[in-house]
């Protein structure tokens, strides 16, 4: 299917790239009905991917890229369950998003993350699957996870080690605060920053170069280059769902929910 | 290094031209969530330009509970 219009996502190909847009209000949180179609490209790709080059990922939504896990929903699921059957529910959400997020992190193209303003939590994650990230200067990423006694879940920390050294990752994810693009640069994080509003074009301008080289090549650099810590993930699930029995979790996700504070990501 | 003063009229300055309010509207005292009409995400855009502005680095954590602009040009002045 080389183009699909889904209700939170959309895909098309062109010349060679596949551009996934997400577009679901307010700011791409990730819930059921975005994994179902996350699912669903997941399954396409395996197709297309033998006739591209590279995969950019961004969002339609003014606000972000992508706000992350959506936490009224499961809150909302949470609630309706018995507390027994909650962690079971949140395991069988974890391990899809985590074959989602593997599938795109090993895909054999060259993947990019073209994002702007908010790229937090699972946004974070889903960035952070990709070979480059290419942001817009307004551009903020951040790991609240803990504000809400949780981890990330979506496979965010071993990507992160994998990516970055170990005095930023505790600094992000132990302070759960925000930076900005320049920060993210300098850190490594991020390959290109672009001016406000320009981040696509310029992960379209760098698809166009990546089209020039021989696909094998690529795909045997990349292969190299870039390993999938499907292990560490996994164990990443294992403590989110131990985690996830404490009375503190649902204290935090109901303050999220039900705050009408200005910042309701602050602690 | 800027006084607090010149701080505080250039974050005032800034706001007024990202939100489309008139600068003679603003005042230091004055609670910026209500007088720019932004959410939190409004927030963290506000707090980007500023740090972008001031060249600084300010962890969000620390506008926990600041609401007005003065506290704001403090927060930023001990960055400076």
């Amino acid at each position: 299917m080389k183009s699909f219009q889904g209700r939170t996502l959309s895909w098309r190909f062109v010349d060679g790239t596949i551009e996934l847009l997400l577009d679901r209000a307010p700011c791409n949180e990730i819930g059921s009905e975005t994994l179902g179609e996350l699912e669903q490209f997941t399954s396409a790709l395996e197709l297309l991917q033998k006739e591209a080059h590279a995969l950019i990922i961004s969002s339609a939504r003014k606000e972000g890229f992508c706000a992350g896990a959506d936490l009224r929903e499961l809150y909302g699921r949470c609630r309706a369950l018995r507390p027994s059957e909650r962690v079971a529910g949140v395991r069988e959400f974890l391990e899809r998003i985590h074959r989602v997020m593997n599938a795109l992190d090993s895909s054999p193209l060259t993947t990019i993350a073209a994002v702007h303003g908010v790229t937090f939590g699972g946004g974070f994650e889903l960035a952070l699957v990709c070979d480059l990230i290419i942001a817009d200067k307004m551009a903020r990423f951040c790991f609240p996870e803990l504000r809400l006694g949780l981890i990330p879940g979506f496979g965010g920390i071993p990507r992160l080690k994998r990516d970055l050294g170990n005095a930023v990752v505790r600094d992000l994810l132990l302070t759960g605060r925000s930076i900005n693009a320049t920060k993210a640069q300098s850190v490594g994080l991020i390959s290109q920053v672009a001016a406000e509003g320009d981040a696509l074009r310029v992960a379209r301008a760098t698809a166009t170069q990546i089209g020039k080289f021989d696909r094998e090549t690529a795909i045997a650099a990349k292969r190299f280059i870039k390993p999938i810590p499907r292990e560490e993930a996994h164990r990443e699930i294992d403590v989110f769902c131990e985690l996830f029995t404490q009375p503190a979790v649902e204290a935090g996700l109901r303050k999220f929910v039900e705050s009408t504070d200005a910042l309701p990501y602050l602690p | 290094m800027a006084t607090l003063e010149k701080t505080t009229e250039e974050i005032l300055q800034l706001a007024a031209e990202h939100f489309n309010v008139p600068r003679a509207e603003l005042n230091s005292t004055d609670d910026f969530f209500t007088k720019l009409g932004i959410n939190s995400m409004q927030a963290l855009d506000l707090l980007t330009r500023l740090e972008q502005h001031f060249r600084i680095e300010l962890p969000d954590y620390e506008l926990q509970g600041v609401s007005d602009f003065r506290t704001l040009a403090e927060r930023i002045q001990s960055r400076l």
